[in-house]
């Protein structure tokens, strides 16, 4: 797995307090790890401190999954 | 009695009277303040009289960018920013058959459009803290109405609305909304009144007497303190008796 699906893992699990294996490339942030339409705007806050990027608001809408989250902030960085 | 110790609070309208008297409450509960307002003068002096931990932040809220910038600003200045006192407000009455577009917009502006900004642009530090209090100063009148008002009441009473809907959004993450709504409190402004004017208002206030910016202030302390912590969406109202509600 990549340096970047790691450090988005990371933030995922201390985020929602889900397990690591339950982060799956098709978790789905509020269908399968819990999370509410404000923590979806917290986790795109911490990942936009924590690689130093702009997730715009449509973009931010568009990332549902944690691969959705990888896949923005690879093409992003 | 309330403990501020280590937070640091922002205070529009700083430079008036109720304003003042907020940002003395909450300096003198240990709490560091940025002191905004259009006026430098006034805030410098407000400031030297407060000394260590007062912060002089000039904005004008009737400018987009400028309230944009102003919770940057508390922050590089402060360190933090956990409590926000939105107190700034301007009337341009009128009778609502002679009330012009302009009159209107510029009242929802300064009163509500900026209060608006300056949550949005506050809220990201308080959700990471897991801790924030956001205190709005309304009026007796945006729950009463007053004629000649219409701009005023309109905007006070739309920051009742915008506090309980972002009180729901956050009152998870440690963060409290409120209100706190005056009724006739002494200030430059009501000193202008005449005595016949006065004694009208008097008759229509059980308590008997104009109320003090202090009065609003202490208000103002009790919300931003870790006392009220369960305390969100409210308004307090402190009018003498005059609107029980």
């Amino acid at each position: 797995m990549s340096d970047i699906a790691d450090r988005v893992k990371k933030i995922v699990v201390e985020h929602l307090g889900v397990e690591e294996d339950k982060v799956t490339e098709t978790a789905s942030f509020i269908d399968d790890l819990g999370a509410d339409s404000l923590d979806t705007v917290e986790l795109v806050m911490a990942f936009e401190e924590e690689f130093g990027i702009e997730i715009p608001d449509d973009a931010a809408e568009t990332i549902q999954t944690f691969g959705d989250a990888v896949k923005f902030i690879s093409e992003a960085v | 009695m309330f403990d501020l110790t280590g937070k640091s609070a922002l205070v529009t309208g700083a430079s008036g009277g109720i304003g003042g008297a907020i940002a003395k409450a909450l300096h003198g509960a240990g709490a560091k303040v940025a002191l905004s307002g259009t006026r430098v003068e006034p805030l410098e002096a407000l400031a030297a009289e407060l000394g260590e931990g007062a912060y002089v932040c000039p904005a004008n809220l009737s400018d987009a960018d400028s309230v944009e910038a102003l919770p940057k600003a508390a922050v590089a200045a402060m360190g933090s920013l956990d409590i926000l006192v939105n107190n700034a407000g301007i009337t341009r009455d009128n009778l609502f058959m002679r009330m012009s577009d302009e009159e209107w917009q510029s009242v929802l502006d300064v009163n509500l459009t900026s209060a608006f900004r300056l949550m949005r642009g506050s809220l990201r530090g308080m959700m990471k803290a897991r801790w924030g209090r956001i205190i709005s100063v309304s009026s007796i009148v945006g729950a009463t109405g007053n004629p000649g008002q219409g701009n005023y009441a309109a905007a006070k009473a739309g920051l009742v609305g915008m506090s309980k809907s972002l009180a729901y959004e956050v009152a998870s993450r440690g963060i409290t909304v409120n209100c706190v709504a005056p009724g006739f409190i002494a200030t430059a402004m009501t000193d202008k009144l005449n005595d016949e004017q006065k004694g009208k208002i008097l008759g229509q206030i059980p308590a008997g007497r104009m109320g003090s910016a202090e009065e609003i202030a202490a208000a103002v302390l009790y919300l931003a303190s870790p006392e009220a912590g369960y305390v969100t969406g409210a308004t307090l109202h402190v009018n003498g008796g005059m609107a029980m509600i």
